[in-house]
């Protein structure tokens, strides 16, 4: 080791990593290749991972593409975010009797270990964390799977044209909360990962796994490549105080602007790692003994989201998607004290009218100053 | 409290009094474990099984419920019989800060079911009448047949120290009051407006309509309380649903002053 106690693994290392967390009892989720995207599943080994696949992105564009190496974590976002482990998009809340009993739905014991979580996706858990539960009435099920999570974080060298966590300050460096954070090498000393130890548990599991004492110059190299990504991001929020210029454009015309694109197809929501908007829905057996009821989730793009008797009150595209631009990047802050926006890019790439929030943004930024 | 803050507690209803021909005020009663005490104006999400749930206000002690019937969840509560039981959670939200117009002139303004949580604000200041001065209460119906606590009112109205002011949108046989909205009322009011608290509740147009009346009488932003009405699933600030600008309503609200409303309700489908 060198003297702050970084090490190195091998491939074979991180195939042993999660080996010894499938040994220790988690459920291994990370990245792999199926239906022409890099998504989230359950892993059995590390050779599932999408060892040589990149991807290009852009503004509603999403591209698997193949690597000169064969580095695994060497791709941008894909369209899943890991909030459907901790938020599921649907859960049982409740079974009711006809004679009153109410019983919440059975708890999800799983555990879960998160392979290769970035540093914007990291930031979005500690969102969700402030969100679901952080506030006076917590939500148990977030906390119970939250609780039990072990992060195994990859600091990302390789940003893609719709990233802009550096703006953001949430990346491409992972920041804390995680138990191993991995920094990707491939160059003449062969393919491996400088590994930082962020908690007890983390040090317990690597003690699991052959590693190698990092030299100095290595793991400089290593931190060099993270920051240098910065750099190299395709887009970048405007460094304006967005929640005030965000309160003075409730009125701005440029919302019925980007409602002319805008489809209402929600899709910027559901891929979004922080979004935590949920409906409830109520069910009963023919006999009406039984009823259950299930929360899912939901979207403020959807007209119902804002139903009162009588009607909705965000009726307009454009006030859909001002509430849902504005919530982003404005009132989150007087919420959660937070942005809830980490820079991830998944609203861009997976916007089929590619709209980009950055660039609504700058043009709101403009329109103000 | 854990996943189990979405899980209610059993209640059975103990008594039910029609108040109108869509609503009535159930009183429920706990099977096992109470929930805790409301404050004034603080609702509770009460579970009809099977069919859905709602936020309703806390119109009065027990806890006591006014509940209109306008959809399916709120016809399937307002339907129920004694003994039947439903889900209580709660109670949630911000309440009226009826201390605070201790020593000062109250004027309560109330539309359509708007006086069910503004009920127990006015049960509290006549419990204790000596500390506040002047008591108004201005309420308005649609009809003469849909004021909410008909019989409250005309006892109240026939106490000297209580003005009660109603008015109805439109008039009926027998009906020798205002017609009007309670916008005309309270206009003409004399107010000492750095000695008023308001409090309101009922549509929000009716809300900013009242509220600027009041600015324009100088009774201060900051001493106009209103009671805001927003989607509610969770009541608990998880779902997202109650959105309005930086407000949960369910949490922050929904009892917030003028000086955070006024700007907010000004905004068209915020
Ligand atoms: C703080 C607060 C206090 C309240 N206090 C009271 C009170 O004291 N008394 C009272 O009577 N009411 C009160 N309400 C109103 C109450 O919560 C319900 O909104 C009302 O009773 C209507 O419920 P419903 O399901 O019967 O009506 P509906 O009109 O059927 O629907 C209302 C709810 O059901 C869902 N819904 C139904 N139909 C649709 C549809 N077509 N599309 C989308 N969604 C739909 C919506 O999500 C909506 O939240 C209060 C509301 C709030 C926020
Ligand atoms: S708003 Fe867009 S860029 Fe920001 S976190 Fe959500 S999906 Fe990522
Ligand atoms: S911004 Fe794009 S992804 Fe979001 S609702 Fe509109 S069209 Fe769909
Ligand atoms: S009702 Fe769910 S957040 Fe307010």
């Amino acid at each position: 080791m060198t003297s702050d106690g970084t090490v190195t693994i091998d491939l074979a290392g991180l195939g042993g990593l999660v080996d010894a967390l499938i040994r220790d009892g988690y459920r291994v989720i990370g990245p792999t290749v199926r239906d022409d995207a890099i998504v989230l599943a359950e892993l059995d080994s590390a050779e599932q991972l999408p060892a040589g696949w990149g991807v290009t992105t852009g503004p509603g564009r999403y591209r698997l593409r193949r690597r000169e190496d064969r580095a695994v974590f060497g791709h941008s976002a894909g369209p899943q975010g890991w909030k459907r482990y901790l938020h599921p998009p649907r859960r049982k809340l409740l079974e009711a009797t006809a004679d009153g009993r109410f019983t919440a739905g059975e708890p999800d014991r799983t555990r879960y270990a998160f392979l290769g979580v970035r540093g914007c996706d990291l930031a979005a858990i500690a969102v969700l964390d402030r969100v679901l539960g952080g506030g006076a009435h917590p939500d148990g099920s977030y906390r119970r799977r939250r609780a039990e999570l072990f992060v195994v974080a990859a600091n990302c060298t390789e940003p893609g044209e719709v990233c802009f966590c550096a703006s953001m300050g949430t990346g491409p460096a992972a920041g804390p909360g995680y138990d191993l954070a991995l920094t990707e090498r491939i160059d003449g000393d062969g393919h491996r990962f400088i590994v930082d130890v962020g908690s007890p548990d983390g040090a317990r599991l690597l003690a699991q796994v052959g590693t190698q004492p990092a030299r100095g110059a290595e793991v400089r190299a290593a931190r060099e490549a993270v920051a240098a990504a910065a750099d190299r991001m395709g887009r970048v929020m405007p460094a304006v105080d967005l929640p005030s210029v965000i309160r003075e454009s409730r009125e701005s015309p440029l919302w019925e602007e980007v409602a002319s694109r805008c489809l209402t197809c929600a899709n910027c929501t559901m891929v979004c790692p922080t979004c935590f908007c949920t409906t409830t829905e109520d069910v009963t057996d023919l006999s009406g003994e039984h009823a259950e009821r299930h929360q899912r989730w939901a979207s403020c793009f959807e007209l119902d989201f804002s139903y009162v008797h009588g009607g909705s009150v965000r009726t307009s595209g454009a006030s859909r998607y001002r509430q849902w631009f504005s919530h982003k990047l404005g009132t989150w802050h007087e919420q959660f004290g937070m942005s809830g926006c980490v820079g991830c890019g998944r609203c861009i790439a997976w916007c089929p009218a590619g709209i980009d929030i950055t660039e609504e943004a700058a043009k709101l930024a403009g329109g103000c100053s | 409290m854990t996943a189990e803050a979405m899980v209610p507690v059993p209640y059975r209803v103990a008594g039910r009094v029609v108040e109108t021909a869509d609503s009535v005020t159930v009183r429920l009663e706990p099977v096992g474990e109470p929930v805790p005490e409301a404050r004034l104006g603080q609702f509770m999400m009460l579970y009809a099984p099977g069919i859905g749930e709602v936020a309703i206000s806390v119109s009065g002690p027990g806890p006591m419920h006014t509940i209109r019937a306008v959809g399916a969840v709120s016809r399937a509560l307002h339907d129920l019989t004694p003994g039947r039981v439903v889900g209580v959670r709660g109670p949630y939200g911000t309440s009226w800060d009826v201390e605070d117009a201790a020593g000062h002139d109250v004027v309560i303004v109330a539309g359509g079911a708007g006086l069910c949580p503004l009920r127990p604000v006015l049960t509290a200041v006549l419990a204790d009448r000596v500390r506040y001065r002047r008591l108004v209460v201005v309420a308005g119906a649609r009809t003469p047949a849909e004021f909410l606590f008909p019989h409250e009112l005309a006892a109240w109205a026939r106490r000297h120290d209580v003005e009660v002011l109603r008015t109805v949108d439109r008039p009926a046989e027998g009906w020798t009051g205002p017609v009007g909205f309670v916008t005309e009322p309270l206009s003409a009011l004399e107010l000492d407006p750095a000695a008023t608290r308001a409090f309101l509740c009922g549509p929000e147009p009716m809300m900013r309509a009242c509220a600027e009346i009041l600015l324009a009488k100088e009774v201060p932003a900051a001493a106009i309380r209103v009671s805001l009405e927003r989607a509610m699933k969770c009541g608990i600030g998880l779902c997202g649903h109650c959105q309005l600008g930086p407000l949960l309503v369910c949490r922050d609200g929904p009892v917030v002053d003028y000086t955070v409303a006024g700007p907010l309700l000004a905004v068209k489908e915020l």
